[in-house]
């Protein structure tokens, strides 16, 4: 396996579990609700995939598990900002800490056991082509779930009626309201589908990237995915652009630092925060233009009349 | 389809409503309210803001639930549990205030309220073809966003027609109209009585009632207090019934200031780039007030008077400081409190969120627009400036006595008032200072027949002792009652003003959709 | 059944007084049902949670150092938050004030005297205003948002004090632990009662700045423009006050807190820079400016909640067995509690079952 191949593998490896996170988030904020409770989710995903893969020995039972972990973690969110009406920053601040918390006090016994690892693909011929064998027919299933995700979220957004409509509830609750939709069960929904990605995407974490247990593993991969979605405008290519990248700056300054250019690690460390922050500013320059991608209602509260 | 349910419901009226009741709270918005439709009729429903039209309709079109009462359709009794249902059942409504979506095309828009499913393409196609029989032209790919308020309620109605309805509610259709769409508006309603189908009107402009309706509804206070043939009656006493009572005429004595003195507030030249995703560029918009003098601005909603509003109050600076001029002083960079400062006041269209903040208390909300002109009073403590809420209280006292607004209790949230005495205390906080400006947007809307009045009379009265006043408004009605000169804005320009002597509704309307601008700027270029 | 919210017209003054009890309550019954399920008994545990740390008279001293970080930056970001400006980055504004206050000691040990320990405080202060500043000029200039930038500038805040502690700033004679020198008498923050345990100054400052932007808020036009701007912006811009500046000055007085907090957790108590100095504090503020309703006298209280519940966790880890982490689990709960209960404020809460949907129509 040459260099660059090995690079193009660990950059895919490092970009997954942003794109699936940060796809589950933008059908979230398309429906006109911000969960910044990602990070929580992730962290959910990732311990629960790690135990039951533990458990039952099974990679596969694992990825269920946090799927539906965090899923159900991210019914706790829907249940206080749809029906409590409750501040949605202040709830998803709440669900990250409570995320981080509860994973660090489920995954204290977990902490240097062995994991389980999730096999890669191995079909004879095609995954040994040159250079993009590997990549193409040698992976793990969670990356061809992340492009297939990509694919799917695209489709139905932009094709279906359901993704019509649950772009109409993020442009104007009030007048879906009126035209008979029902707001808030899209947005519960909506809510769930961000938390099984978001807990998919945890369970890359455990099961593939590093398969073992490490408190704060997400390591703020969570808030990098919220980020995304602002850089990609609320467009999933985009998305799939933008967590390339950022795979990238992550694997760059392993490698930067593995190689001994004598910057100090803990600077290399923090480039993939840093170019969060400076993609950040890049992309909301433009006010005009950030309001007009942003959906309308996104964070606003909704109390339908009856 | 349509032919097979009028045989159905033959010999009974189409809709047939009886002791419709809704609570709100502790709120009787309508209250035991009966209501027959017949086929091919033109129905009015009228009253005036907070009679409960709005929330009849919606318990009609199954947006609201009754709390007790029931809706027979075609002769049978039927419980509309939602919008999809009404859609069913051949019940179509074209909402006040729109019921679109922004970021989503005009063919999306529509197929959102199709309950089967039908491709963009079709639907596109559709549209266009029921815009040409109805004389409704829209362009099924355009951004809604982008699209003027007139084209947003084509759309609305072409949504509605595409559903091949019964009953059509149109819920104050013309209040988003120059007087010219209105009447092309007339024509396709007539057209559409004329296939068969029914339309309730929903309306609080009496002359287009009379002239277009078969049957009128008239609430007052969630009731139903009278049924009539208003082409039988006269706009007064359609009036009476909808208030209850003889409607206040405001006085209005000839303006007594000599004609000589100089402009209290002048706007030369103000240009503007649009600020925000769907916001109205300003197009060297140019005018001047007397003391004593109110303008009149007139428009359709949508076409920059917002903007225009916030480029004079100061929350938007201009580029040049002369471009905006009070009291002879150049005021365009300088902000909102530098302008109060100056004798200017300042009350927007949106009271609750703009003019107030809904959760704080009226003395904190008199505190809002006051502190810059008023600190000697209602701060303390030097460089600490320190509330003074005992002042604070007197002054919201007296306001609330000047400007009779009823509230429950000793110092309520802003959002805890109605609209209309909201409005008062809005407009009182203002008039307290005695503004030698004052710029008001949208005076009355939605405000009851009576609060309105006491407000139009109580701006006459501030013009009349020597004050210049700003009115804009889309009441047409409002402006003749109280301006002296009438200018209209479209598209982000406004045209001169006219004299009220001079004015008619056919040229303010033609004004409005900007066919009598290019004379107007031709006489700005002279002068 | 379903739930359904009335808007009150009137916000309900009951309930904003009472929520963060009804928070409090149900957070307690929350941990019985937690503990039931972990096999323990909820009573004893609940009593070695939060009765058993009160019992003893140095444990009250640790309740203060751990209150004292709490409060200071809880009152900064009740600031903030009041504001709608949403910084989240309390933690590395802690981490830069303690490193700015430390260069003194640590870069200058022979430089002695009363003078040192205001200096300090003070330079632990503009660091963390100066990192604050970052989130607030990327808000204002380029419309970034707050929330990220300021979190991202955490983890970064965290990587540069484990440089500078394993790096530049570490203890030659320290057998390579990654620590600095420990700091010279005049630069430790003294205890208040040295006698008996090892609560600081730092508590004291705590209370002084909860009084004076309780003072700020509650009669000033300053803290009446915070709440304004914080409520609607658009009313805020038509009273003529500034959004930008705003921003500006929650994140300045949030940063200056925080990064007083870290300096005083550094100086008073542990005496010297590590690699980490707080386990979260500046993330637990949230929670506590939450609990006291944004109010700084309420946050006093709260932030001694959840100190209590920090030496909880580590009481009911050595009465019971019940890892420590349980603690931050409490913390979480109580949050969502509070942000549930602040509902009852402006809503009326109705249950609706099919059965009485069914009757309400029939009616």
């Amino acid at each position: 396996m040459g260099m660059f191949e090995a690079i193009l593998l660990t950059v895919a490896t490092a970009a997954t579990p942003l794109l699936i996170a940060a796809m589950g988030e933008l059908v979230v904020e398309r429906s006109g609700v911000l969960n910044l409770g990602v990070e929580g989710m992730m962290i959910m995903g990732a311990v629960a995939g790690f135990g039951v893969a533990q458990l039952t020995g099974s990679a596969w039972l694992g990825m269920f598990a946090a799927i539906l972990a965090g899923a159900a973690f991210s019914l706790l969110f829907g249940f206080l900002t749809l029906t409590l009406v409750t501040n949605q920053v202040a709830t998803g601040l709440a669900l990250t800490l409570l995320g981080l918390g509860a994973s660090a006090m489920i995954g204290e016994s977990f902490v240097g056991l062995p994991g389980v690892r999730m096999q890669s693909l191995n079909i004879p011929v095609l995954t040994d082509l040159p250079v993009v064998g590997k990549f193409l027919f040698g992976q793990d299933p969670i990356f061809y779930m992340s492009i297939l995700l990509t694919i799917g979220v695209t489709w139905f957004l932009f094709r279906t009626r359901a993704g019509l409509t649950l772009r109409a509830v993020g442009d104007n609750h009030t007048s879906a309201h009126a035209l008979g939709v029902r707001v808030i069960r899209v947005r519960y929904l909506a809510v769930m589908f961000g938390g099984a990605c978001a807990g998919l995407a945890g369970a890359q974490l455990s099961l593939v990237y590093v398969p073992q247990w490490v408190e704060n593993m997400t390591s703020g991969r969570g808030w990098i995915a919220l980020a995304l979605v602002v850089f990609a405008s609320w467009r999933p290519w985009r998305i799939l652009a933008g967590a390339y990248l950022f795979g990238a700056v992550t694997i760059g300054q392993l490698h930067a630092q593995a190689l001994g250019i004598g910057i100090p690690s803990q600077f290399m460390s923090s480039l993939p925060y840093l170019a969060t922050i400076i993609v950040l500013v890049l992309i909301s320059r433009n006010k005009r233009l950030t309001l007009m991608n942003t959906p309308t209602s996104l964070g606003k509260p909704f109390v339908p009349d009856r | 389809m349509t032919s097979i349910s009028d045989e159905n419901g033959a010999g009974h009226p189409l809709l047939e409503a009886t002791g419709l009741t809704k609570i709100f709270g502790s709120l009787k918005a309508c209250d035991g309210i009966d209501l027959t439709i017949g086929t091919g009729e033109i129905h009015a429903l009228l009253g005036e803001n907070g009679a409960g039209k709005s929330t009849l309709v919606k318990m009609l079109f199954g947006a609201l639930q009754p709390t007790s009462g029931e809706i027979g359709w075609k002769g049978k009794a039927v419980a509309v549990a939602n919008p999809a249902m009404a859609r069913s059942l051949g019940i179509g409504m074209v909402f006040q205030h729109f019921s679109l979506f922004d970021a989503l095309t005009a063919a999306e828009n529509i197929a959102l309220s199709l309950d089967e499913k039908t491709d963009l393409n079709t639907i596109a196609a559709k549209a266009r073809d029921i815009g040409r029989t109805y004389g409704l032209p829209v362009d099924p790919d355009a951004l809604v966003g982008d699209l003027s308020v007139g084209e947003r309620q084509r759309i609305e109605i072409i949504r509605c027609l595409l559903q091949n309805p019964d009953l059509i509610i149109l819920d104050e259709p013309t209040s988003v109209l120059t007087p010219q769409e209105a009447d092309l508006l007339f024509v396709t309603l007539e057209r559409l009585k004329s296939e068969g189908k029914s339309i309730l009107y929903i309306s609080h402009r009496l002359e287009e009632v009379r002239r277009l309706c078969d049957r009128a509804t008239v609430l007052r206070h969630g009731k139903v207090v009278g049924q009539c043939d208003p082409r039988q009656e006269t706009a007064g006493s359609l009036a009476r019934m909808m208030v209850g009572s003889d409607i206040h005429v405001i006085e209005r004595r000839p303006n007594a200031a000599p004609a000589t003195q100089s402009a209290l507030i002048e706007v030369n030249g103000l240009s503007q780039k649009p600020r925000g995703p769907f916001s109205v560029s300003l197009h060297d918009i140019r005018l001047a007030v007397n003391p004593g003098e109110i303008l009149g601005i007139a428009g359709v909603a949508g076409n920059g008077q917002g903007e225009l509003f916030e480029a004079i109050s100061g929350e938007v600076l201009q580029e040049r400081p002369d471009i905006v001029r009070i009291r002879g002083r150049d005021t365009g960079r300088s902000g909102i409190s530098a302008r109060r400062r100056l004798g200017a006041a300042f009350v927007p269209e949106e009271r609750l969120g703009h003019g107030a903040v809904p959760n704080m208390s009226l003395t904190d909300n008199l505190l809002l627009s006051r502190y810059a002109t008023d600190g000697k009073v209602f701060l303390g403590g030097g460089l600490l400036r320190l509330l003074q809420q005992s002042s604070l209280a007197l002054a919201a006292k007296r306001i609330v006595a000047q400007m009779d607004v009823r509230k429950s209790a000793e110092n309520p949230d802003a959002s805890a008032l109605s609209g209309g005495n909201l409005q008062k205390f809005l407009i009182g906080r203002e008039l307290d200072r005695n503004p030698a400006v004052l710029v008001v947007n949208q005076p009355t809307w939605g405000v009851d027949a009576g609060a309105a009045a006491h407000i139009r009379q109580a701006l006459v009265d501030l013009a009349r002792s020597g004050s210049a006043v700003i009115v804009i408004s889309q009441d047409l009605d409002e402006l003749f009652e109280i301006s002296d000169r009438i200018a209209a804005m479209v598209h982000g320009r406004l045209s001169q003003s006219v004299p009220i002597e001079a004015m008619n509704m056919e040229r303010v309307g033609l004004m409005m959709g900007g066919a009598d601008t290019a004379s107007a700027h031709a006489s700005t270029g002279a002068a | 059944m379903r739930v359904e919210l009335v808007r009150r017209q009137q916000h309900s003054a009951l309930f904003s007084a009472l929520s963060p009890f009804i928070a409090l309550f149900l957070t307690l019954i929350a941990g019985a049902i937690l503990f039931a399920l972990l096999g323990k008994n909820p009573v004893s545990a609940l009593y070695s949670y939060f009765v058993e740390p009160l019992t003893e008279i140095w444990s009250w001293h640790e309740l203060l150092v751990k209150a004292a970080p709490l409060i200071l930056i809880a009152v900064g970001l009740s600031v903030c938050f009041l504001s709608n400006n949403w910084n989240i980055g309390a933690e590395g504004q802690l981490i830069m004030g303690g490193i700015a206050g430390s260069i003194l000691p640590v870069v200058f040990p022979d430089f002695q005297g009363w003078y040192v320990l205001p200096m300090m405080l003070l330079l632990g202060m503009a660091g963390g205003m100066a990192y604050a500043t970052i989130p607030a000029f990327l808000k204002v200039r380029f419309n970034t948002n707050e929330i990220l930038t300021s979190l991202m500038l955490v983890y970064v805040a965290q990587l540069f004090l484990d440089w500078i502690v394993r790096g530049p700033w570490r203890n030659p004679q320290g057998f390579n632990f990654p620590e600095t020198v420990q700091f010279n008498s005049s630069a430790i923050l003294p205890e208040i009662w040295a006698s008996s345990g090892r609560a600081h100054w730092g508590f004291v400052l705590a209370i002084v700045a909860a009084l004076l932007v309780w003072f700020m808020l509650s009669r000033t036009l300053n803290g009446f423009e915070i709440k304004v701007l914080g409520r609607s912006a658009r009313a805020g811009r038509f009273a003529g006050f500034s959004a930008g500046r705003l921003t500006f000055f929650a994140f300045l007085v949030s940063g200056a807190l925080a990064g007083l907090a870290g300096i005083a957790e550094v100086s008073g108590a542990v005496g010297q820079l590590r690699t980490t100095i707080s386990p979260g504090y500046g993330f637990t503020a949230i929670i506590v400016a939450f609990l006291g309703r944004l109010n700084p006298l309420g946050i006093v209280a709260a932030g001694l909640v959840l100190a209590l519940s920090y030496l909880g966790g580590e009481a009911a880890q050595v009465s019971l067995g019940i890892s420590e982490k349980s603690a931050r689990i409490f913390q979480g709960i109580i949050l969502f509690f509070v942000l549930a209960s602040d509902t009852l404020i402006y809503y009326r809460i109705r249950f609706v079952t099919r059965h009485s949907d069914a009757a309400a129509k029939g009616a």
